[in-house]
């Protein structure tokens, strides 16, 4: 029935259940039972691709809260179909390595709960419709990955790759929360299908580019593009099987999912073609360009992520060229890039993934993963060996291996954009299959120096730690599958083509439907295969005079980094901060009030005078009564005669005069229900001050010169002016109509005559949930504060 | 406490037994009339504050072992699983419902959902405000 919302929801109940089950599975491993759910959801997923590749889609909602357009609406097409089928396929494999990879002194319930919690997450991300819930998951998958990179909390460098993470995949976040909302604000809508259906309209709107730049500043942090991409390297303190999953096959494609998401919205605009284009290709090539100058293997595999992530991202910009196309030739051509896109993004983390899996190997068996320590590996791991030389012969693009395939397709793209007549490509267009070339050739680079460099030349043994040999079979069957799918994928690319990625191609683009093509291995002695031959011959050159060249990356000043600069950046954060801190918190109890009072007083004091709103109106007023006008007489006093009373006592009562006599005042004004909380509140208290008044401090007239005297005092009757001004203003300007007819109706709707407890239970039970939370919060607070400083005693325990 | 002590231990012990049950009438009376989950967790707290008063707090906690703050989680709790269980039925977070049963002592009566909401803010109140001022006199 809500299949899908349950496939979404399935991981989250795993998670949650896995400290209860994980002492009851004592003789198994964890990873099993949690294999399970991975493989379930392939299962579910995989029967859906006959409809889907009909053409169909599931659509399935819960309300959450339907009164501003927030529901719970899972929506599965091609694209979204195809993302489910990595997240979970990836998943199986990826735990099942993890069986084998942890170490027993590792915490697994932790462990596969977060992994857990990150696959619901991505599903969530993948499948909903709704753009409020996709940023709940969004940032879910962010707060996973933080804690999965600091699952070994104890090294100081998974802490910081795990907060670097964080703080720029939510910064960039935060910036698509506020594009989805000015989405909103556009459209009306919050639903992803609607605002498809409805923005032709809207593109000239004044918020259609600031909201266009905010989420891809969302989708390029979380996909690690220029200059965003620091975060991705750092990240690599995870586990491995973490960084196979996350950071190279599943998460890191939330950004690229997010562009292709939301082509249909933004494509066929120049802003969108230049700026996801650009932004792909300058990734592309400088992580290619710094892949290669690496000496830690899964550094190595870091850039080299974030290059082919913006091959694909420079993909997905060229395609968008299509939309304004539409269904014609021209529009086919261009929508060629999306579906070489679509097929490389699968591709790469087929390879990637098992490349990652290979390192993990090298690691637990040898011990190391520094490139200059290593050597010689292929005798001890012939089986590893293959499966290294699978993948990154696939990530080179050399043929037999189906990144060959999607890479003469990103070839073709970029040619077919230099005769792009549009959005002023001629002048520069050439320079994208240029780059295109370069960076492939540095690709190129590195991946023979991740093949050679660690399978051949003299053994180190003295170097290492362990005596290399090939791990269990159970480690070997992970990247085993994924190679198996490396080759397949060569030979029957049509059977992925036909069944997902056309599907997915009509998610992104319904109209081309004619564009999805019948990849070929070989296409004849062309622009593209030309291309090919000359990667292989200058990269082959290249790698071979290695000890020439690298020289050049030694001309980037050592302080000129990205992530120098945001090393930087934190530190005069904390500077400022502790800064500014130290200089208003003055423990200085009245200087906090004065901040408080003056702020008040600008703000609504200013918004008085810059609304000119100052209308104070008698004339509707109703008479005042003899004993209101006696209570008035009475508060005044009470109030003024605190100001000068010399004993606690006698404060704590005139207070408590106050509070009952506007008891009175609800009693007059025929309001019972407020009345009669405010006596209990009253009376509970004035018993609550009486406690308090045996430890406080003998009352002392505090001598403070004339100058804060009358400061204090300006700032006091400004806050009690401002109060009186709202106070006659509101009553002379009904600025909107009243509510009370709205409620009239309360007995049928709710049943209760009580209209205030009806507002308060039934309209407007959200309001009072919160404010009993908030109750409860507080209450815990002062229950800390106090124990705080009762609890002396372990504290100096600590220190002994 | 000296000489007082005697008459406010005696008045205490009736005065609470009122304060309870007036306590319990404002909460179920809250539908229709004056009261509610507000002001009857007030009222119920306040007699849990008198018997501490009168009495030192361990005779108290001793006859009433009741952890305050847990008390006020499981009210939070309670007012929080009243929102998600229309979920389940297919409605929209926190709506309620009510509907008139004929019971056997009471004949025709209201029962409305919304009592088990009231009950969690209830619940949050008396939790809160005794541990708060239980906490204050405790810190000596």
């Amino acid at each position: 029935m809500y299949l899908l919302i349950l496939a979404i929801l399935i991981p989250f109940f795993v998670a949650a259940l896995m400290p209860l089950i994980h002492k009851r599975l004592e003789p198994f491993h964890l990873g099993w039972f949690v294999l399970l759910v991975p493989l379930v959801l392939f299962a579910l997923f995989v029967s859906q691709i006959p409809a889907i590749s009909n053409g169909d889609t599931l659509i399935q909602t819960i309300h959450w809260i339907p009164s501003i357009g927030i529901n719970f609406t899972a929506y599965l097409d091609g694209l979204g179909l195809i993302m489910a089928l990595l997240i979970t396929g990836m998943g199986s494999l990826v735990v099942l390595y993890s069986i084998y990879y942890l170490s027993p002194s590792d915490s697994f319930p932790h462990f596969y709960a977060y992994l857990l919690l990150f696959m619901g997450a991505m599903l969530g991300v993948v499948l909903s419709d709704n753009l409020i819930v996709l940023y709940v998951f969004w940032e879910l998958t962010s707060i996973s990955s933080f804690l999965l990179i600091a699952f070994w909390y104890h090294r100081k460098n998974s802490r910081y790759g795990a907060q670097k993470s964080l703080l720029i995949t939510v910064f960039g976040g935060l910036g698509m929360l506020a594009g989805f909302l000015m989405l909103h604000g556009i459209t009306g809508t919050f639903s992803i299908r609607e605002i498809i259906a409805v923005m032709v309209q809207y593109t000239d709107h004044g918020l259609f580019y600031p909201a266009m730049f905010l989420i891809l500043l969302g989708a390029f942090t979380k996909s690690a593009q220029f200059p965003f991409h620091i975060w991705l390297p750092d990240a690599m303190e995870a586990p491995t099987p973490v960084s196979a999953y996350l950071h190279s096959a599943t998460m890191v494609k939330a950004g690229l999912y997010l562009v292709a998401r939301f082509t249909p919205i933004f494509g066929g605009t120049a802003s969108w073609f230049w700026t996801v284009t650009i932004v792909g290709l300058i990734t592309l090539f400088w992580g290619a360009f710094c892949a290669v100058r690496q000496t830690d293997l899964k550094a190595l595999l870091a850039y080299s992520t974030i290059s082919q992530l913006g091959l694909i991202m420079s993909l997905l910009g060229l395609g968008s060229a299509a939309l304004h196309f539409g269904d014609g030739e021209q529009g086919a051509l261009y929508g060629l890039a999306i579906f070489a896109a679509l097929f490389h993004l699968v591709n790469h983390s087929t390879f990637k993934g098992a490349l990652f899996m290979v390192v993990g190997i090298i690691d637990h068996q040898v011990g190391t993963r520094d490139i200059r320590r290593l050597g010689g590996l292929m005798a001890a791991l012939p089986i590893t060996f293959t499966f290294a030389v699978i993948g990154s012969f696939s990530m080179a693009g050399l043929p037999f291996f189906n990144g060959f395939l999607s890479k003469e397709m990103f070839f073709a793209s970029t040619v077919n954009a230099v005769g792009l007549p549009l959005f002023g490509v001629p002048t520069w267009g050439l320079l994208i299959p240029l780059i295109a070339w370069i960076a492939s050739v540095f690709t190129f680079v590195y991946c023979m120096i991740f093949v050679f460099r660690t399978f051949f030349g003299t053994p180190q043994l003295k170097k290492v730690d362990r005596k290399p040999v090939e791990p269990t079979l159970g480690m070997l069957i992970s990247p085993a599958i994924l190679c198996v799918l490396i080759i397949g994928l060569f030979f029957a690319p049509n059977l992925l083509g036909d069944h997902l990625l056309k599907p997915a191609l009509q998610g992104i683009i319904p109209d081309i439907s004619g564009a999805a093509p019948q990849i070929s291995a070989w296409h004849g002695v062309n622009i593209e295969s030309l291309m090919t031959f000359g990667i292989i011959a200058v990269g082959t050159l290249l790698f071979l005079s290695l000890r020439r060249w690298i020289i050049i990356y030694r001309l980037q000043p050592a302080g000129w980094t990205f992530t120098a600069f945001y090393n930087a950046f934190l530190k005069g954060l904390k500077q400022t901060a502790n800064w500014t801190t130290t200089h208003y918190m003055t423990g200085h109890l009245p200087a906090y009030f004065s901040y408080i009072f003056l702020f008040f007083i600008v703000v609504a004091g200013g918004t008085f005078v810059y609304t000119d709103a100052l209308a104070i109106d008698f004339t509707n007023d109703s008479p005042i009564s003899l004993y209101e006008a006696l209570l008035t007489a009475v508060m005044a006093i009470a109030a003024i005669s605190i100001l000068f009373t010399k004993s606690h006592l006698s404060a704590i009562l005139l207070n408590g005069v106050l509070g009952f006599s506007i008891a009175i005042f609800f009693v007059l004004f025929r309001a019972p229900d407020l009345a009669l909380t405010q006596l209990v509140i009253e009376t509970v208290t004035t018993v609550l001050f009486l406690l308090c008044f045996h430890f406080l401090p003998e009352w002392t007239t505090e001598r403070s010169s004339k100058r804060i005297k009358v400061r204090n005092a300006v700032i006091a009757i400004g806050a009690g002016v401002t109060v009186t001004l709202i106070g006659l203003t509101v009553n002379s300007g009904p600025l909107f109509d009243s509510i009370s007819s709205y409620f009239e109706n309360s007995y049928e709707l709710t049943g209760g005559d009580n209209i205030v407890n009806s507002i308060l239970g039934d309209f407007r039970a959200f309001d009072t949930m919160l404010e009993s939370l908030v109750l409860f919060i507080a209450g815990l607070g002062v229950y800390t504060l106090i124990r705080l400083k009762l609890g002396k005693g372990p504290e100096k325990d600590e220190h002994q | 406490m000296n000489i007082n002590d005697v008459i406010l231990k005696t008045v205490s012990k009736a005065v609470v037994l009122i304060i309870f049950t007036f306590g319990i009438y404002l909460f179920f009376s809250g539908h229709n009339q004056p009261g509610g989950g507000f002001i009857g967790g007030l009222v119920i707290a306040s007699a849990f504050v008198l018997m501490f008063l009168s009495y030192d707090s361990e005779t108290v906690s001793d006859a009433l072992p009741i952890d305050f703050k847990k008390l006020s989680a499981l009210g939070v709790l309670l007012a929080m699983m009243s929102g998600v269980a229309p979920l389940f039925f297919g409605k929209a977070f926190l709506s309620q419902s009510f509907g008139y049963f004929d019971l056997p002592i009471f004949g025709k009566t209201e029962l409305a959902t919304v009592t088990i909401f009231e009950a969690g803010i209830a619940l949050t109140v008396i939790g809160v405000v005794v541990n708060i001022i239980l906490s204050i006199s405790e810190d000596e």
